[in-house]
């Protein structure tokens, strides 16, 4: 096509086309839409689907092949075999206890950062926070490895000074440690500019009005920062419910957690199925918490 | 490493794949027995191999390129599991041999993922030691379904600084002497170990093939993991974790390949080892042929270089296992002074035959009885132990 000799059927198609968009909104929208819209729904909901409905087949045992008949035999050893919920409630509880960690340890140090803290030092203390998501999270796990082993670094530092040693390095001990340390960035983040939003004022008024410290934070501070929280917890929560490397790493004997389930399922033992009913369970605790979280409004906070 | 590849993404993907993989062909294991090859022909410039880490060094793999234009890519697999899984997919076709174990090898042959190999077209073959011939775990019905490659025995490794006196038997991980000290490899076949001490301290059990148990059997030996559960440190995954679990004062005693005996030696701590009283499992390695293989005749080439007895010393001695080839002795003396003593290449048949060799667990017994407990009753009594 000859675009410089006749320039003027270009234009006008240019000019139909824009006028079209410009007069039915939808049409911009979905064209704006589509791309994202379709990577959205064959990566994350197609996987999803995929994953509910290969938790309802089973494997054929000796050749391994997929039996595409409807069962709910996975979810019945799930629910008749104790260890099955032994390992899940662990995996709750330590993403729980670890959650609680992250608030009680990010709390203190956001609000120092936030609102004591010389406008330099606040910087540094930012990038203090950012600095480990720099380095490969297996670098840091197996560097938690050297430091808690029986011969590591804590052990030595303690011999130093005469208090013995921790006998800490391959167990649910080390799991909790590790993830708090991992994931405290994610709760520092959020509570830190949750504070960021808390007006001067209301502090202020709060003490004029003869509140003291405990009372201000309570009241005032705290249901003011509470979406911060949440926001944090959910990710500190959802990350430690999915890991399996940090179990496995430093991880001891009993420290089994429903990724390394699924992990040894999918990549080991050939049984999709189960690997796929196990790893809805996750999925509805999350469904469960988001629900909770979104009523304290996290979502306002992200 | 392996588990840093592995994410969500990743795994949707997997899970497509395996779905697509056993929607396609599955049910296409017809075993064409007649037609096996009388020649190796040219090669098809390309090999891929699924293998144990360590099994295809650029030591033994890049002459092998040179001298036959077959272009080697090898993927590494953890464990016996794994390696059945990734021959199966794709339908088949990505890969056209395995390093397979014996507890690998009989699922592959009977879920018709790997062919029938002429073991004529392999002249080394007969300079292997007569018990890896034609064994069970790869030959059934008199067809060969691969070529051996090494085998070796997991032994009870310790600390002398810390175990003594130095022990004896097995018992040394299942009393609570060294509580917390004691490490054992996460592998559902480690329950064979148990069944093995079982079938020497409690004859009663009745276990004869610590590979074929019965419920009953199962469970006793299932109950004795149990008891030894809080005793253990940690159950290791890779080699390198156990190599490091005794670097860092983290275990002193536990079970182990001899590879990681002499790693530890070269890092200068002085570890033992022994094969107890009550004997030891093994594993013994086939390289098999993928049932659909792309590339038969660079395959066949490669099991002739990996059995000549240079190949076959240079294994042994990289990895530290015993060579099937009875003529590699005198190459691995030449390449390190007293190698052949030390991996056994050497040693009577007698020491062989006291190895149990891995075996996948099926429902058919040695005594014509279909009571036995098959792979999955195994993985499942496992994950009850460790989870």
């Amino acid at each position: 096509m000859n675009a410089a000799a006749s320039p003027a059927p270009a234009v006008t198609l240019r000019n139909r086309v824009s006028t079209a968009l410009f007069r039915r909104p939808w049409l911009r929208a979905v064209l704006l839409l589509s791309a994202p819209g379709a990577w959205f729904v064959l990566i994350y909901l197609a996987a999803l689907v995929l994953l509910f409905i290969s938790a309802l087949w089973s494997v054929e045992p000796f050749t391994g092949n997929l039996v595409h008949h409807w069962t709910l035999g996975n979810f019945e050893t799930l629910i008749d075999r104790p260890v099955y919920r032994t390992i899940a409630l662990r995996t709750i509880g330590i993403a729980a206890a670890v959650t609680v960690t992250d608030v009680v340890l990010a709390l203190p140090f956001a609000f120092f950062a936030v609102r004591i803290a010389p406008r330099r030092l606040r910087g540094i203390l930012f990038v203090a926070v950012l600095i480990p998501l720099w380095s490969s999270y297996l670098v840091r796990v197996y560097v938690w490895r050297l430091i808690l082993s029986k011969d590591g670094v804590l052990n030595w530092a303690l011999g130093q000074v005469g208090l013995g040693s921790l006998n800490l390095g391959y167990t649910n001990w080390a799991v909790w440690i590790v993830f708090s340390y991992i994931w405290l960035p994610f709760m520092v983040l959020p509570i830190w500019s949750a504070f960021e939003r808390l007006p001067d004022s209301y502090i202020e008024a709060s003490a004029d009005l003869g509140a003291r410290g405990l009372r201000t934070f309570r009241s005032v501070v705290f249901p003011l920062i509470l979406p911060g929280i949440a926001a944090g917890s959910i990710f500190t929560f959802a990350l430690t419910l999915g890991d399996f490397i940090t179990p496995t790493l430093v991880g001891g004997s009993g420290s089994t957690f429903i990724g390394n389930v699924v992990y040894e399922n999918v990549g080991v033992a050939n049984n999709v199925p189960f690997a796929a009913a196990f790893a809805t369970v996750p999925l509805i605790v999350m469904g469960l918490y988001l629900l909770l979280a979104r009523r304290l409004g996290a979502f306002e906070a992200l | 490493m392996r588990l840093a590849r592995i994410d969500w993404a990743l795994g949707a993907v997997l899970m497509l794949l395996t779905v697509a993989a056993s929607a396609c062909g599955s049910s296409s294991s017809s075993t064409a027995s007649s037609n096996l090859p009388t020649s190796i022909g040219a090669g098809e410039g390309q090999l891929n191999l699924v293998a144990w880490e360590g099994y295809a060094q650029p030591e033994w793999v890049k002459p092998f390129e040179k001298a036959t234009g077959c272009v080697v890519h090898a993927k590494y697999a953890g464990s016996s599991d794994e390696m059945v899984t990734l021959m199966r997919q794709g339908g088949g076709s990505e890969y056209d041999m395995v390093s397979a174990s014996g507890d690998a090898s009989l699922r592959l042959i009977r879920g018709g993922d790997v062919a029938e190999m002429n073991v004529n077209l392999v002249p080394e073959w007969k300079n292997f030691i007569p018990q890896l011939q034609s064994p069970p775990h790869n030959t059934v019905n008199g067809k060969h379904y691969g070529i051996s490659l090494q085998w070796g025995p997991n032994i009870l490794l310790y600390n002398p600084k810390t175990v003594k006196p130095a022990p004896t038997s097995w018992s040394a991980i299942y009393s609570p002497t060294y509580r917390g000290q004691i490490t054992v490899p996460n592998n559902p076949i480690q329950i064979a170990d148990a069944a093995l001490y079982l079938s020497k301290t409690k004859p009663s059990l009745g276990i004869t093939d610590p590979y074929e148990l019965t419920e009953e059997q199962l469970n006793a030996a299932g109950n004795l993991l149990k008891e030894q559960k809080p005793l253990i440190k940690k159950y290791w995954a890779l080699a390198s974790d156990e190599i490091e679990l005794f670097k860092n004062g983290d275990v002193s005693i536990g079970a182990a390949w001899p590879y990681q005996q002499s790693t530890l030696l070269a890092d200068k701590l002085p570890v033992k080892s022994l094969i107890p009283v009550e004997g030891a499992t093994g594993w013994a390695d086939t390289w098999m042929l993928a049932a659909h293989a792309k590339h038969p005749n660079c395959a066949y080439k490669w099991v002739n270089w990996v059995s000549s007895p240079r190949v076959q010393a240079e294994q042994a001695i990289s990895y530290g296992e015993t060579p099937a080839n009875t003529k590699a002795c005198a190459i691995m003396e030449t390449i390190s002074k007293g190698s052949c003593v030390v991996y056994h290449a050497n040693a009577p048949s007698a020491y062989f035959n006291s190895i149990k060799f891995w075996k996948t667990p099926v429902p058919e017994c040695g005594n014509g009885q279909n009571d036995c407990m098959d792979y999955s009753a195994w993985q499942q009594k496992w994950t009850e132990v460790t989870g």
